[in-house]
């Protein structure tokens, strides 16, 4: 029997391109060192640096890094434990369709 | 390229390429920087080598400024494409440092306060290429570049050269810093244009 218990990786090209193409400001986040609960358009970046530095406005750990290379992007979320977008079921996609 | 005056001091290698490949020449100091500027009184500051085995060497300022000093002139080229010819530093030598510590380690992250953190080769830091640096162009290192001491290690891209650097962890095998962890090169020769992991 085949294991169905996880899917291959290319299953997650859909829903990241969804994810991406919703405004992130609009997205709220969870610090991993004080917990606290609040938007990305709060965080403070950073961007006088190799990347772009987002820091939690309540205890300025780091909770996002993101660098971009002429090959590839790179999102590092380790500092920040959930990323929560408003994604209402009944309402059409945003993004090009 | 091809800017540097004639009267230029200290840089015999002539035939060479004033600058790395990608790097563009500037006259002042940009301040880069991930995040708030750590503020650091000099009576509490400490630098400490930790090694492999968990032994630790700690110097205070004071101590710091009672080892014998070097004034490098070096150029220091930064990732995000600017470089800085005949930059002159004052600071302790690495090899002073690390002169009677007992290591097999190959790796060293560099650690700072306010939590910025870099690695590199042990072997970069001898020979007479690393500082800990506490003065720039004759004057106190602003906090802003990195002050009260930072490392200077100017043949590696600048952010191995960890501003507000607090200490060195010695280890066996390497582990990556902030930078590296997202995505910057282990390395980061700028003559071998070492920016990003894989280059
Ligand atoms: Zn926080």
């Amino acid at each position: 029997m085949t294991d169905m218990s996880y899917l291959d990786g290319n299953m997650l090209d859909a829903p990241l391109r969804e994810l991406f193409a919703v405004d992130l400001s609009g997205a709220m986040g969870r610090c991993e060192n004080c917990g606290v609960v609040g938007p990305v358009g709060g965080l403070r970046v950073y961007s006088h640096a190799p990347g772009l530095v987002g820091r939690c406005p309540t205890c300025s750990q780091v909770m996002l890094r993101f660098v971009r290379s002429p090959a590839w992007a790179r999102l590092d979320l380790r500092g920040t434990t959930f990323l929560q977008v408003p994604m209402p079921l009944d309402q059409p996609h945003p993004g090009p369709m | 390229m091809g800017i540097v005056s004639p009267g230029f001091q200290g840089r015999p290698r002539s035939s060479e390429p004033a600058l790395p490949p990608g790097q563009y020449l500037t006259q002042d100091f940009p301040v880069l920087s991930a995040g708030p500027t750590p503020k650091v009184p000099l009576d509490s500051w400490e630098f400490v080598i930790t090694t492999e085995t968990g032994a630790e060497y700690r110097w205070s300022w004071s101590e710091l400024m009672s080892l014998p000093q070097e004034t490098p002139k070096v150029d220091i080229h930064c990732v995000t494409r600017w470089s800085k010819l005949g930059t002159t530093w004052q600071g302790v030598s690495l090899d002073t440092l690390l002169d009677g510590i007992d290591t097999d380690a190959a790796y060293v992250l560099a650690h700072s306060y306010g939590g910025y953190s870099t690695n590199l080769p042990l072997d970069d830091l001898r020979g007479g290429r690393a500082w800990v640096a506490h003065t720039f162009e004759g004057g106190d290192l602003p906090a802003e570049h990195g002050g009260p001491a930072r490392l200077l290690v100017p043949h590696l891209y600048f952010w191995k050269s960890a501003k507000w650097v607090r200490g060195l962890r010695l280890m066996s095998t390497d582990q990556q810093g902030f930078w590296e962890t997202a995505g910057y090169h282990d390395y980061g020769d700028p003559w071998r244009e070492q920016r990003y992991q894989g280059d």
